[in-house]
């Protein structure tokens, strides 16, 4: 087990420095060179060129290269040029925000899509089938912002049920011991502030739980319609089990396994749909400083946050396949 | 046969599959047999002719839409006798595993990949005979040692695809004898095995059947089987059975046509060098309903206008021997006093059909 | 395969309730006889795939609903110049519409689907925006089908007849891919849509370079596995050139999940674009109306006027819906475990 996972963790080297070198040359790419964003546009050639020479842009590429990936080593990706703060830094505050809101997402996706799925596979051809698949369907195909506008208008401003816009209620008094609104709430007993933060997440919840719920729908489905075709279901049948236990450890404990893949590759669309969520409720995470970073050009920010999100991509899909692993023995033994 | 009321009488068992938007298809259709305890009976015949539908049926696998079973099957159980067909899907349940076993003929894939061959095992134990924990542990190691599994504790904690091909299947069987059953299905259990395996298989079911008594129906298309283990055979074709009958006397002078077609394509060591094999012509697909004629007309080699006259009747030729032919090979008295004996039986087939 | 005319009993599963009279019906059993000993031999494995698929997609509801989807979309954006009733630019009715003081104008017999904001004709924007929707789809689309198809079947080639050099190169090849796929899609459309600037070449770009991974895993996969095939070795066997191989033999049975794909992809771009243009990435200029930049304009007024988010959101969900329906019937219907 150990060996399975220390050779999968070698093997993220080549990715990830693959990926430095790939952002590295983007920067190199940008239009006119990052001293064309870095400066306002009627800035004097000598201005961009003592920029690039304080930058270290007139060096060999390697050079440049390995001075990036020292200082990404160091933490340093660079200063956001809309607020002067360091990026690492911004990503670092924004983080646990959009952190609750992706595992709130998650939880609603599976929670919901789980059980329906295996519903829906169970009772094929029928209503309820008819209903997942087709509102999987329609999910998909729905805008994430549009379904985000329209739980806005519908719960927040015409029926006032939950908060529009913000992770906690303005005023609030709290403790903020890590940043995290709501475990921060239970560590101090403040459950006021949990309810707060929990209402304020319902709806960007649901609408970035709505492209991930409709896959692991259809993945689930099709995962059970799969396994009930198998022998060994026919084999636990022929041993007379329990429905139940023939259900959760032969059907469910199989049918999951591709599913789980597919959560870990939804972790990805997590963080994009957070882009388009979290600036329609104004939620302050990562998403909506990505959304602002692309409205002002803020190409430290945009690079520094598409590194760090395809690291940790990266490293949740590495969890994913070690869980993965343990669920299937036939993978550890490969 | 014994003259003791068998242990299962399966008389008339049809399974119809109904398709939307097509015909209906009659994958077994009116087979009857019986079960004795502590004999081996044989259901063969190609891939098609309904021997595995047969099994799942008396196991009630079969899917619960889509189809429709008819026919009987009664069997002797300590509460009396009962139709396992009529059962509810419940007592079925409560039946199968504990009274009525099976194996199946890929080891590999009726086994959970993802959970140990122990869990597996103690599963059925904790099932039908409530035993838990370490008791159900060595149990299932005792069991496992029973089938020829070596160092079973060790096994016990492995996944099936740590074992090798004729493990696996010994574990299934260990399964199957688990809560030692009256009745034990197996469906082609040596199929996907080496030869030198297939045979320690065999001789396991052999053992296991002397010992405990059990019933097994051994479906299979392999005649070596049939001629190593089987005690009573019945050849199905399209449906139905075509010839019954012990086994010395069926190898020794079979008499349906297909039968005797089944024999000439094994080819044999002490066959004359040079004789070629004579194969059944065709596929099990070239046929015609019973209902119109014999189904095996379109590949038999003594096929007449006769055999075109709605279904023949399974007729007793000598004692325990019978066939569904109206010209048997080698018999063709007997077989035509038979069917002028019941020319209303034949009109009745033909109506009903 | 010749089935004479005269069987009456074509499925071989048999004619039940047997009233006619016995030997009346012999000639028939006779010819149906001599039917199923002449046809033996072939089953009838002559049909490609296609053609199979085909047919089982002429019986499902959904391909039936997507293709009709689809269809109308085209059709819609290929003729929208002579649908449009009106200019998609002309505020002809600016006068009448006033959003800062909730005044709008809905339906009417003159204006369809009534108003927008700036008392603009909805019905013919709509229309209008059809055809951008649809360029940018399949722009979008053919970019990453292009480049992913030429990685992907550069690569799939490489390892399955390249020997240990091919592998090296599938290798090197695959890395990159999946640096691309760690990206998540929307972020590489945003980043490549944030160096180039705001307009409409931008967002099929970005949503283009977002599918390319995809496209490139996809027909990789599918040529290895065909790769290990043994008419491929029969074909090595045989002598002929790799090139040969691969083009005319692995390549073209590696299609079907990419094909299925690039339907999906337009309706992935679809959605994509409409995101891009929300993030203010879209296109710009007001004389090329697109569903998506008009519902990223429209949700302003979502609480006092949805109807004009609403028409371009549903456009948007239908139409992806549609190209969805289609890909996901050609995904089933090629399955080959599906099929049954």
């Amino acid at each position: 087990m150990l060996r399975f996972i220390v050779r999968r963790v070698l093997q993220l080297i080549p990715t990830l420095v693959g990926l430095s070198i790939l952002l590295f040359v983007w920067l190199q790419r940008l239009p006119g060179g990052p001293e064309y964003a870095l400066l306002p546009d009627d800035a004097t050639d000598e201005q961009r060129a003592s920029l690039r020479r304080s930058l270290g842009l007139d060096e060999p590429l390697t050079v440049q290269y390995l001075s990036f990936l020292r200082r990404i080593a160091q933490g340093d990706l660079g200063t956001s040029i809309a607020s002067g703060r360091p990026v690492l830094e911004e990503f670092l505050t924004r983080f646990p925000a959009t952190f609750e809101l992706a595992v709130s997402a998650m939880v609603i996706a599976v929670a919901v899509g789980l059980p329906l799925g295996y519903l829906a596979a169970r009772r094929r051809g029928t209503v309820l089938d008819f209903a997942a698949v087709g509102g999987s369907l329609v999910g998909i195909c729905t805008p994430v912002f549009f379904l985000a506008f329209i739980l806005k208008v519908v719960f927040a401003e015409r029926l006032g049920l939950f908060p529009s816009a913000f992770r906690l209620s303005p005023g609030l008094d709290r403790t903020n011991l890590s940043g995290f609104a709501v475990l921060d709430g239970l560590r101090t007993g403040e459950w006021d502030v949990v309810a707060d933060a929990l209402a304020h997440l319902v709806l960007p919840g649901l609408a970035l739980a709505s492209i991930p719920l409709a896959v692991i729908v259809r993945m689930t489905r099709a995962s059970v319609l799969e396994v009930l075709e198998e022998d060994y279901v026919r084999t636990a049948d022929a041993k007379g089990l329990h429905r139940n236990t023939v259900r959760t450890r032969h059907v469910m404990r199989n049918a999951m396994l591709p599913v789980v893949t597919a959560i870990g590759l939804l972790t990805g669309s997590l963080f994009a749909g957070a882009v388009l969520t979290e600036s329609v409720f104004a939620f302050p995470g990562i998403g909506s400083f990505i959304y602002s970073a692309t409205q002002e050009r803020d190409y430290p920010v945009l690079t520094g946050f598409i590194l760090i999100i395809a690291t940790v991509y990266v490293f949740i899909n590495l969890l994913v396949d070690i869980s993965y692993s343990l669920l299937d023995p036939r993978v550890r033994a490969q | 046969m014994s003259s003791s009321t068998p242990l299962l009488t399966v008389d008339e068992l049809s399974v119809v599959f109904h398709r939307r938007g097509a015909d209906d298809v009659r994958a077994v259709d009116g087979v009857s047999f019986t079960l004795e305890e502590g004999r081996v009976t044989g259901l063969v015949g190609e891939s098609g002719c309904g021997k595995s539908v047969t099994s799942l049926a008396l196991m009630g696998l079969l899917p619960s839409r889509g189809l429709t079973v008819g026919g009987s099957a009664r069997m002797r159980l300590p509460e009396g006798e009962t139709d396992l067909l009529a059962l509810s899907p419940r007592r079925m349940r409560d039946l199968r595993g504990a009274q009525l076993a099976m194996i199946f003929q890929d080891p590999l894939s009726s086994l959970n990949p993802v959970i140990p061959i122990g869990l597996q095992v103690t599963e059925i134990l904790r099932r039908h005979r409530g035993l838990r924990g370490s008791a159900a542990r060595k149990e299932a190691a005792d069991l496992l040692h029973r089938v020829g599994i070596p160092d079973p504790t060790r096994r016990l904690r492995e996944y099936p695809h740590q074992l090798s091909g004729g493990m696996r299947q010994r574990a299934l069987i260990a399964m199957a004898v688990a809560c030692r059953p009256k009745l034990m299905i197996a469906d082609e259990p040596t199929t996907a095995l080496d030869v030198t395996i297939q045979a320690q298989i065999l001789e396991l079911l052999r053992d296991l059947v002397v010992e405990e008594g059990t019933a097994l129906l051994m479906i299979t298309h392999d005649l070596g089987v049939v001629a190593g283990l089987c005690d009573d055979i019945n050849v199905l074709y399209a449906g139905r059975a075509v010839e019954a009958a012990p086994r010395s006397p069926l190898f020794a002078e079979p008499t349906h046509p297909y039968t005797v077609g089944l024999l000439g394509s094994v080819p044999r060591l002490d066959a004359p060098r040079g004789e070629p094999l004579t194969p059944v012509r065709g596929s099990v697909n070239d046929n015609i309903a019973w209902a119109d004629g014999c189904a095996f007309a379109p590949r038999c080699d003594h096929y007449t206008m006769e055999c075109l006259r709605g279904a023949p009747e399974l007729v007793h030729a000598t004692g325990e021997h019978a066939h569904r032919c109206v010209n048997p090979v080698g018999h063709a008295k007997a077989a035509d006093r038979a069917v002028q004996e019941s020319p209303a039986a034949v009109g009745d087939e033909e109506a009903r059909g | 395969m010749t089935t004479p005319p005269s069987s009456q009993n074509p499925a071989g599963t048999g004619t039940r309730g047997g009233a006619a009279p016995l030997l009346g019906r012999k000639a028939a059993k006779v010819d149906r006889l001599a039917e199923l000993m002449g046809e033996r031999g072939d089953d009838g494995h002559g049909a490609g795939v296609w053609r199979e698929a085909f047919l089982r997609m002429r019986r499902s509801p959904m391909a039936i609903s997507g293709a009709v989807i689809v269809t109308v979309f085209v059709l819609v954006a290929l003729f929208s110049p002579l649908i449009a009733p009106y200019s998609p630019t002309a505020q002809t009715w600016g006068a009448e519409v006033f959003p800062n003081r909730n005044v709008f104008v809905g339906p009417r017999a003159e204006n369809l689907l009534g108003l927008d904001n700036l008392g603009r004709d909805q019905f013919s924007r709509m229309v209008i925006g059809a055809r951008q929707t649809l360029l940018v789809g399949v722009v979008a689309t053919l970019v990453g089908f292009c480049v992913g198809a030429l990685l992907g079947g550069s690569a799939g080639a490489a390892a399955s007849l390249g020997g240990a050099w091919g592998r090296r190169f599938d290798n090197v090849v695959m890395r990159v891919i999946d640096m691309m796929l760690a990206l998540p899609t929307l972020l590489l459309a945003v980043t490549v849509a944030a160096l180039i600037g705001p307009s409409l070449t931008t967002v099929m770009i970005a949503v283009g370079v977002a599918q390319i991974p995809i496209f490139a895993r996809l027909l990789r996969g599918a040529m290895i596995s065909q790769g290990s095939r043994d008419y491929v070795l029969a074909a090595q066997a045989l002598g002929v050139r790799k090139r040969r191989i691969a083009l005319a033999h692995i390549l073209p049975n590696s299609m079907g999940p990419v094909i299925v794909q690039s339907t999906l992809t337009l309706a992935t771009a679809i959605i994509d674009a409409a995101a891009l243009s929300y993030l203010g990435l879209g296109n710009p200029d007001p004389a090329f109306p697109e569903w998506g930049t008009m519902l990223a304009d429209a949700q302003r007024f979502l609480s006092s006027a949805p109807s004009l988010a609403v028409y371009p959101a549903l456009a948007i969900i239908v139409t992806a819906l549609g190209f969805t329906l289609l890909g996901e019937a050609m995904r089933e219907a090629l399955d080959p475990k599906v099929r049954k």
